[in-house]
Formats: structure tokens, sequence, C-alpha cells
């Protein structure tokens, strides 16, 4: 889960990292008293999940109430790459000596934690990464050790953190590195992490991204839900405990197993075909799943054919033929559906299918043929 | 030959009194795998169809001499239970729970890595391995499979790894050992170790590999094969028309910025002389022709 700004330092604040203290506002109205609360000059920042906000025009600097109704008017509402912000972060401007850049993440190929520190903070790290890819020093973290005071202290020197600033960088990134392992965050990240001219270090930003798998010990993790960016198709499918991505084709795919449902959006692709979606019903699917599954399809109108691709393993294709019977006997279905059965108790599985006679039901043997024969629908569509 | 487990491993699954543990722990036993106890807290000295269940691990193992282990425990159980393995001297474990935090599944990794040097851990987040005719420790069906080799093969995802082996064993091709190392962010057991392992077995003599987005791993592989491996092997990478910066199930699935995209990783195979298939009836196509002209 992708934490929005406000919520990351929300989430900063229990590790004891030092922010800017400010507040959210959903209206012009509030936006105009959380800036008075703040206190002026203040910062009107929107909250959106996409980078590149400030560039945008989504980052204003505000020094009375007329101009945070002016900033509050323009940002509700501006669309930053396609995310329309609903939400805006107000918290008092910062004055900012120094921006430098701190983040904690996993290196799946050391496969060790990797802390990143950089003197050259601010918007254009990732151009920094590539043009002078030293200016961001590096150390791996082994879980068993964690990060000492002093480890932290070495690594700000070596990134040319001011000699004012290395104290308070080291203590963020010793708070910072608990925020990111017992907080369950797969990123946490600063930038800017910034010094004042009062020689305070603090974050002025907060990117974070839970881990989603340990949400069974985080139940201050509810607060953050509800707020997401989600589309409609994909509230839908979460509250079915689907995975569910949508995309803009138009053969709504199922299947079981992320590598099978990416699979047979990469087949769907080379018979000449656009996927509408991902969706992947996860191991062990029974009837109820597949119901939940063709329903969320249902609602997307971009959907001209359905395909099911399951091959059973822990998933009993038997299983997901009564899913389908039963899901077509409440819901009424817009496309045609292929299915393609393979694997534990194909046979029974497509013997249930057959034997319920459905309308717009077509099986098909092979994941190839039943993506064409897919496509061949969507086709057949078009040309009418 | 077959890699990491034959015909004499002797398992033990922990987890066996859950239904999934007793379910796919039974399944195994059936296959004919050496099935020879099982392991949950509190329920020692009871059994299991016949097999018999242990308090812990330690008390399995000088019971019945088991080697390996199967684990079968939800996500918040289950790094203690690959830990407890490894302590009582279990030298190849198989870990099939998803969901396991990132946090945790690194810390299990580096404990291994540090203090149990000799212990293979496959998985978490996988579908296990399996020998035809010999053994088979995890949750793939044993029916799709064929006997008597030459192909090895290795797989990411698991719903993938049935598909291999049901296109090679439709075309009378058999396997020498079929591995699923999982999607997870810090797997135990990576693609150059199961190449390794292949290219060492007299019996396996070509390798299907399948991939998918993300990470780096497949990358470390084509090098890894360009150096060290003398049999064919043939790739397929899922997540091709994957939209880039959406995490498609598998944690480890994530694009960042140019890395780990499907593209990159078949042009980093190519280049490493390894057969790139489009879709997994294409590999499955290519690797019925290479054991045709063996």
């Amino acid at each position: 889960m992708d934490l929005f700004e406000y919520q990351g330092k929300q989430y900063f604040a229990r590790y004891d990292i030092p922010t800017s203290p400010g507040g959210v506002a959903d209206s012009v109205g509030e936006a105009i008293e959380q800036a008075k609360a703040a206190g002026f000059p203040a910062v009107v920042k929107a909250q959106v999940q996409v980078g590149g906000r400030g560039k945008a025009g989504g980052i204003r600097l505000v020094n009375n109430e007329q101009e945070a109704k002016e900033a509050a008017e323009f940002i509700l509402g501006l669309d930053i790459k396609g995310h329309v912000v609903k939400r805006l972060w107000i918290e008092h401007a910062s004055d900012i000596k120094k921006e430098y850049y701190a983040s904690f993440t996993l290196d799946r190929n050391a496969k060790l934690h990797l802390a990143m520190v950089s003197a050259k903070g601010g918007v254009d790290i990732e151009e920094v990464a590539v043009t002078d890819p030293e200016a961001i020093k590096r150390l791996h973290i082994n879980p068993i050790d964690g990060i000492s005071y002093d480890q932290a202290l070495e690594l700000a020197k070596s990134a040319g953190i001011d000699q004012e600033a290395l104290e308070g960088v080291a203590d963020v990134l010793v708070k910072l590195y608990e925020c990111y392992t017992l907080g369950d965050a797969d990123l946490a990240e600063i930038n800017p992490l910034i010094l004042t001219p009062q020689g305070k270090v603090h974050a002025l930003d907060a990117k974070v991204t839970l881990d989603d798998a340990a949400a069974f010990r985080h139940p201050e993790w509810e607060a953050f839900r509800g707020v997401s960016e989600l589309d409609g198709r994909e509230r839908l499918a979460k509250e079915k405990h689907l995975n569910y991505i949508g995309l803009d084709g138009s053969v709504g795919i199922i299947a079981n197993g992320a590598g099978l449902a990416m699979s047979t959006l990469d087949v769907v692709n080379q018979v000449g075909g656009t996927a509408a979606n991902f969706l992947d019903l996860g191991g062990g699917a029974g009837a109820d799943v597949m119901s939940a599954a063709l329903e969320v399809i249902n609602t997307d109108d971009r959907v001209e054919v359905v395909l099911v691709n399951i091959f059973g393993g822990i998933t009993r294709c038997d299983e997901v033929a009564k899913g389908i019977v039963d899901a077509l006997s409440s819901v009424e279905m817009r496309s045609p559906i292929v299915i393609r059965l393979d694997g534990t108790n194909a046979d029974e599985g497509r013997k249930i299918l057959a034997d319920a006679d459905l309308r717009g039901v077509i099986i098909e043997k092979t994941m190839i043929g039943a993506a064409k024969r897919a496509v061949e629908i969507v086709d057949e569509g078009a040309s009418k | 030959m077959s890699i990491f487990v034959d015909e004499n491993t002797k398992v033990i699954v922990q987890g066996i009194t859950g239904s999934q543990g007793k379910f796919h722990g039974l399944r195994n036993k059936a296959y004919g795998t050496k099935v020879v106890g099982g392991v949950t807290p509190g329920k020692g000295g009871t059994d299991v169809e016949g097999v018999p269940v242990f308090d812990s691990v330690q008390d399995a193992v000088a019971a019945t001499g088991a080697t390996a282990s199967f684990i079968v425990v939800p996500p918040r159980f289950a790094p203690e239970a690959i830990l407890e393995a490894a302590a009582a001297g279990i030298g190849f474990i198989v870990c099939i729970t998803e969901y396991i935090p990132a946090k945790d599944e690194a810390m299990v990794f580096n404990v291994l890595r540090r203090n149990y040097p000799g212990t293979r851990l496959l998985g978490p987040n996988c579908p296990g391995i399996l020998s035809p005719g010999k053994c088979n420790i995890g949750i793939t069906s044993g029916d799709i499979a064929l006997a008597g080799g030459p192909v090895g093969i290795v797989s990411r995802s698991g719903t993938l790894t049935y598909q291999a082996l049901n296109e090679l064993s439709l075309k009378g091709v058999g396997q020498t050992t079929c591995v699923g190392i999982g999607g997870d962010p810090v797997p135990g057991t990576t693609f150059i170790d199961c190449l390794a392992a292949f290219e060492q077995d007299p019996e396996t003599k070509a390798v299907l590999m399948f991939g998918e987005i993300g990470g780096s791993d497949e990358e470390k592989a084509a090098a890894f094969i360009k150096e060290n491996v003398t049999k064919p092997v043939v790739t397929y990478i899922a997540g091709v028309t994957a939209p880039p910066g959406k995490k498609m199930g598998h944690a480890g699935a994530i694009v960042s910025g140019g890395m780990g995209t499907a593209q990159a990783k078949m042009e980093a195979l190519a280049e490493a002389g390894v057969h790139v298939a489009r879709n997994p009836t294409e590999a499955g196509e290519i690797m019925v022709d290479i054991v045709k002209g063996l």
C-alpha cells in the first residue's frame, strides 16, 4: 500500500522522525483554516501518489488567507498525470538551507537492506542517480545486525552531508530504519530531508510504501485504508479479495496465479487482442471466488469477451466450473466467455460446463486456442 | 538422476494437522514420496492417517531420520518454522507459505546464510519440487509430470510451473526434476542454484526456465548461463505486456525504471545463447525439437 505524503508523515511521527506541523484539507474552506493554524507563510501541497506534482503546479507557497484560498481553488481538482487532486496537505513553510536525500529499501540482488543517502537531495534526485551516481552513497545492512548510530554517522559523512547537519541526519537515519523495519515498509524515503538555518534536520516530504503482507501485525494501518486511489473496478475487486488491476483493452481476463495471468495477457496480445484487466484468482479459488471475479469483470463496459484461463493445482477445475455455472445463474453477463480448463479435475470441470449447456460459454482446450477464439469474438463484434 | 531430492529423501510435514498440510502431505505420500512424519506443537504422539506426528522438528528428525521438510503453516508462523527445521539439521526445506512479510523473509534468508550455510530453502511462496516417479514435495499435481527425463524445469510462477510440465508431458517429453522457486522478493533458491545443479546432473540434457518481470534474477541467470551452462536452455518470461510500475500479484514482480522488464530479461537471455520463446506453448515446442535432436 502506497501512502500519501500526509499519511507518510503521520507514520514518520510514530517513529519520532521530525516533520513540520500541518493538517489535511478537502475543501477550500478547510484549507484556509489549516493554513491559519499552521501559520503563514504556509505551503499547500497536492496529495497524489505520483511524482512531479511540484512541476505540475501542485505545490504553492502562500503568505496570507487570500493566497491560501487561491492556491486551494487551483490545486483541488487539478489533474496531475491522470491523478485528480482531492486532498491537500498544508504545513508551515520551512526555511531551507540545504536539501538532502535519505531512503531505505530492500536490495533484492544482495538480499540485504539498502540505505541510500545524498547531499544532493530535492526534485532532481533521479537525475542525480543517472548523471552523478557517486553523489548517492549506499550502505548494505544485514537485517541480523541492523544499523548503528555510528554507522549512520559514517554514511552521512561519506555522502558529504554538512558538518552541522551530521548528527541530525544520523539520528533521522536510525529512526527511518526503524520505521522501515519495525514499520514493515517496502520503501521509506525522505526527499528532501532538509537542514534549516537554525541547524535543525527534518523531513519535508515522506514516501512510504507498506508491505501488505505484514498487515496482520499493524492494526494502525486501518486508518490508511479507504482513501487509496483505486478506480471503481479496483475497489469492487478489493472488496471481493481479488488481485485485480484495471487496464484499457477489450478482453477481460481471469486466471489463477499471477504468472499464468501475466502469461495470459501476453498471449492475448500476441494474437492481436488487448487485455481489459489483470485478474489473479489466487491459489485454491473456489466457486464463490470465481463468481465474484465474473461479477467484477461484468461491471467493466470496455469488456467485449471474457477469457478464463485456469490451470488447476490447488485450484480444482470442477470448483471453477461450478462457480461459472453459479455466477451465470445470478449475473447476466454482458459478453461471451471463453474458458480453458486444465490440471486438477479438468475433465470433471469441462463435463459440468457441458452439462449445464450455458449460452455464450465456449470451451477451448489450450491457452493459445482460447486466446485466439476470444480475439476473434472481439473482431467479429467490431466488424458488425 | 534428480536434483536436490531423490527416491530416498525422507520428508516431514510441518503443519501436517492443518487442512492444507494434511491434504498436500498425504497427496505427496500417495505419490510415493517418503513422508515419514509430521510436526505440530502440542500434537506429538498422535498420527495423521498413519503418519506419526511430533511436537518438534528435533523429535521428528531423531525418530525418523528425516532430511527434508515441507512447511505448510500460516505466514506468521512460517519464519520460525523454517529456522526450527534448519536448527534441527534439516538440509532441504520447502516452504509454500504465501504472504510472508518481506522483512521476515530477509531475516530468515540471512540467518540461514550466516548460521546454516548447508541448508537449502526452496521458496517461500513456491509450488515445491517434483522429481517424477521419485519424490514430490509441495502442491504440484504429480499426474501432469512424466518420469525419465531428459528435461530439467525451473520456474518462478506456480501455475506456469504446471503449464511447463504439461506442455512437455503432453508431447511425451519427460522431466528429471521440476523446481518452482517462487516469486517472492527474497527466494531461498534462485535460478542460478538450479541451473548449476542441472548442469551437474548427467541425466538432465536440457533446461526449461520460466521467469517473469521484476527483480534481476533472470539477468543474473543469463550471465551465469553464458559462463557455466553447456546444456541447451529454453526460456519464457511472463509479463511482456504488463504495464510498468504495476504490482501484479507477486511481491517480487515490480518493474521499476528500465530494470526487470520482460524485454530486458529476454534480451539478456538471448544474448547468452538461450532460446527465448514468446509464450509457454512455444517454449514447449522449442524444447521438444531440441530433445528430438539430442
